[in-house]
């Protein structure tokens, strides 16, 4: 047990420390940073603020690190939130029950899910292509459902969702923290997690030892959809509205980014939940810092790319190797005698 | 004792650490011009490491090299062949999606006007194959094509690449007779031209066929380098493991035909348009029934649709008289079968994964993703498997890609094998594995049909099929053309059989 714990702590310090870094040095600009105080039974801070924030980008995230590890991608997540959204306030504002609302929502994700991954797993398109397709159509399928204008809504119940809080934390946070510990055990307490490693790193062979391949691909578009369907409701609950343009855009790049940022390969295989969340924890934060620390907003971008190259760079293989190679060679040089024959 | 400057490649103290294994500590090497060094070892000895260490695929961590008595360091593959130093891997890295003729000519295209001449090119690259009797679509994707062809196509551009050295990694091991027989005399030529061969195998018959020189690893340390002709293949073996063989597998002589009990699997006109034409088959509990042919001659193709890898159209199969689902992998597997593909880089191994997860794969997967099998019990099961077979690696967590050729073959075979198999297809299943293992796991095989599994065995290599089958099947053109049985199973009555099997095909 103390042996896969270390192992974890192994996988998830680059993360942590990038996090505790950008952090600190957040802190350093903007002094009242790590400030936490207690009013009407929640929480508030800039740290609940970044946890808060964070909440779309970390749903999606969880998703797309499974689809990423069966080597895939789903570039549809940020439209699918818009469809979400758009559903949501579409049914609430017809009079539907919450109860009925969040279903028939959930249900649209994992359909969008469903679509991406028949044309993955069974059409065998590439999945870029494949979920290019509802990216460009899915904001024109949430402009139908809100007939074109920001769909609005005033029931408490859904609102709830964007902006209530729970235990003393918003919403969408214990969303995300529930849910991304839902999937994380689903797939690490059961054999899920190997078998969608397996498919991801050699997908003929994981076929020809028995893995249903087919079956656990559209699964991870089903639940990359079903992250959109939450990501979206929250997006929606904490507006009171559903804008179809504006709802999700370019979110699935920062699911994405986040997912990388946390170690996970885009060429598929080994993945690790948190360390996605913890992904996208660092860019709310580095988004959240920069906006804090008043630089001029037209630097934010730039600074934003930098770090996040900066964390890249450190985490490749070549600087790895490059890395191993030193210690190493500190480690040898003494002891190495000329060996002469 | 040679003078230096007769060596075309000398390389001394060689040292390579991999992070929890030492794979080469101070291997001293020396290539003469115009001959042909076999370099032997078991499994995991260090044979690729060291090659790869010669053409810079792996910073070496100590050691000079010398290419004609000048250092030499290349940095990576290319600076090696611009240095004259041509090779071909143990795993085929070639561009499977770039056509035939663009991965014999990569990086060095013939050119017009600054273009890419694909005219020239393609019409070298056919002038090249013939050498090889290898008469192929050159603009067809290298992936359309069996992974013994694409061994051919890796030679042909490793032989035209090279100036001064040529290393072959394990070169024959999906090769069958005639090809290895033309590969031969392409060496031989190459050898009178004055190149240095480098060639690593486990097939110790053709170690004594074509070689000048021996040098043998073991455990990544030089056990001694000494001339073919003066070295008994029982001190070389024993060189090779660090102890006695009690008998090769080649020596074994046709084992008694067990009486062949009632076939309990039958299959029926089984077939599939296109792949292979519709046969007869019929496997007894415990049998082993060989199948033999020439590349391309359907036996991969009858392994494929007995497992369901490609679904069959026609025809039927029962086991005990009753109807057997195999129209997919999972089907068959759920049906107690078991198959041990040929090409292990693509549909064998899952590499990233580690020896434990490669080891527990299929039976995980058959059990389902909701019934996990306990961490204990998979460290328990990759343990046993890691004895028996004898695969050598530092710890059951390693990444499998990160294994030997020859060990990473043992470790899908365990995958097979932990599932408990009734019906298990090998197809060439001891391919890249050294003399001591290949006997052991031959015995492991021949327990386990005792045990009552049947067996289909796929191998270009005769002796061994002659050794255990009770049975031989004998391919052509996509179709079952001979059955050989009892008495009738020797080498020479399956190459007859192949052979006649040819005459009546027009020329
Ligand atoms: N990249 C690597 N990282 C860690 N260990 C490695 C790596 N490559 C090889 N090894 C280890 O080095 C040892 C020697 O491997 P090598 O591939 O040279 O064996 P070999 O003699 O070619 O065996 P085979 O006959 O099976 O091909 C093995 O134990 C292997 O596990
Ligand atoms: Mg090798």
């Amino acid at each position: 047990m103390t042996g896969t714990l270390k192992a974890y702590a192994v996988r998830l310090f680059p993360q942590v420390a990038a996090l505790a870094i950008i952090l600190f040095m957040v802190s350093l600009a903007f002094p009242g940073f790590f400030k936490l105080s207690f009013q009407n039974d929640r929480l508030y801070g800039s740290l609940i603020d970044i946890l808060n924030r964070g909440a779309p980008v970390a749903l999606l995230a969880i998703g797309m690190t499974v689809v990423i590890a069966t080597k895939g991608i789903d570039l549809s997540v940020g439209a699918v939130m818009a469809i979400c959204g758009a559903v949501a306030a579409a049914s609430i504002t017809a009079g539907h029950s919450l109860a009925f609302t969040l279903a028939v929502t959930i249900s649209t994700g994992i359909l969008c899910g469903l679509w991406n991954g028949v044309l993955v797993a069974v059409l065998d398109i590439q999945p870029i292509i494949a979920t290019l397709v509802l990216m460009v159509a899915g904001r024109g399928i949430a402009q139908l459902i809100t007939e074109g204008a920001i769909l609005t809504f005033n029931h408490p119940g859904l609102i709830f969702i964007g902006s209530g809080s729970l235990f003393g934390l918003p919403m969408p946070v214990i969303i995300w923290l529930g849910f991304g510990l839902i999937v994380a055990l689903l797939v690490r307490r059961t054999a899920l997690g190997m078998l969608i490693e397996a498919v991801g790193v050699n997908r003929r062979a994981s076929r020809l030892s028995g893995v249903s391949t087919g079956v656990l691909l559209i699964a991870a578009y089903m639940l990359s959809g079903l992250c959109a369907a939450l990501a979206g409701i929250i997006a929606a609950a904490d507006i009171r509205g559903a804008d179809a343009n504006n709802a999700g855009l370019w979110l699935e790049l920062d699911a994405i980014l986040a997912v990388v940022v946390g170690g996970t390969s885009l060429l598929g295989g080994r993945f690790s939940i948190a360390a996605s969340l913890l992904g996208a924890m660092i860019i709310q934060s580095i988004n959240t810092g920069i906006l804090l620390s008043g630089f001029p907003p037209e630097f934010n971008l730039i600074i934003k790319a930098a770090i996040i190259v900066l964390i890249l760079v450190i985490q490749s293989p070549r600087a790895q190797s490059a890395f191993i190679w030193l210690s190493r060679a500190r480690a040898t040089e003494p002891t190495k005698g000329q060996e002469a024959k | 004792m040679q003078s230096v400057s007769s060596y075309v490649l000398s390389a001394t103290g060689i040292d390579k650490i991999f992070p929890g294994a030492r794979a080469l500590n101070g291997v001293d090497f020396s290539l003469a011009r115009g001959e042909v060094h076999a370099l032997l070892g078991e499994n995991g000895a260090g044979k690729s490491t060291l090659i790869k260490c010669l053409t810079g695929a792996y910073r070496r961590d100590g050691g000079r090299i010398l290419l004609d008595g000048v250092d030499v360091d290349p940095h990576n593959t290319l600076e090696a062949q611009k240095l004259g130093i041509g090779t071909v891997y143990q795993e085929v890295n070639l561009l499977a999606n770039l056509t035939v003729a663009e991965n014999l000519f990569l990086g060095r295209q013939p050119r017009r006007f600054g273009l890419v001449d694909a005219r020239a090119m393609n019409k070298q690259a056919r002038a090249l194959l013939s050498e090889y009797d290898l008469d192929i679509d050159v603009t067809a994707e290298l992936s359309a094509f069996s992974v013994a062809v694409q061994q051919v196509i890796a030679i042909a551009r490793a032989v035209d690449l090279s100036g001064k050295v040529l290393i072959l990694d394990e070169p024959t091991a999906s090769l069958d007779t005639h090809e290895v027989a033309m590969l031969f005399r392409i060496v031989r030529r190459l050898k009178e031209r004055g190149l240095g061969i480098i060639f690593i195998t486990h097939f110790l018959e053709q170690v004594y066929e074509i070689s000048d020189r021996i040098t043998v690893l073991r455990n990544g340390q030089l056990v001694g380098t000494r001339e073919t002709a003066a070295l008994p293949r029982r001190e070389l073996i024993a060189m090779m493991l660090g102890r006695e063989l009690v008998q090769e597998v080649g020596e074994a002589k046709h084992s008694e035909t067990k009486a062949p009990g009632e076939a309990r699997f039958r299959f029926r006109s089984f077939g599939r348009k296109g792949h292979i034409q519709p046969f007869d088959l019929d496997v007894a509990s415990g049998e082993v029934v060989g199948i033999a042919g020439l590349l391309g001659s359907g036996r991969t193709e009858t392994a494929e649709i007995l497992f369901g890898a490609e679904r069959a159209d026609s025809g039927t199969a029962q086991a005990d008289g009753r109807t057997l689902d195999l129209s997919s992998p999972r089907a068959a597997i759920r049906e107690k079968f078991g198959f041990c593909p040929e090409d292990r880089k693509v549909d064998g191994i899952v590499g990233d994964l580690s020896v434990r997860e490669n080891i527990v794969l299929a039976l995980q997967a058959r059990r389902g993703w909701a019934r996990p099998i306990s961490r204990s019990e998979q460290d328990r099961l990759a343990d046993h498997y890691i004895k028996a077979l004898d695969i050598r690696t530092s710890d059951r967590e390693k990444p499998i890609r990160l294994l030997s050729g020859g060990n990473q073959q043992k470790a899908i075979l365990a995958r097979w094998l932990a599932t408990n198999p009734e019906f298990l297809i090998l197809d060439e299943p001891t391919r890249g594995i050294d003399v001591g293992a290949h006997a052991e796991i031959i015995r492991l095989i021949e327990t386990l049909c005792e045990n009552g599994m049947s067996l289909i065995v796929i191998s270009s290599e005769l002796e061994e099929l002659v050794a255990y089958s009770s049975r031989v099947l004998v391919l052509r053109d996509r179709a079952h053309v001979a059955e050989l049985t009892g008495e009738e199973v020797t080498t020479n009555a399956i190459i007859e059989a192949i052979a006649s099997a040819h005459e009546g095909r027009p020329a």
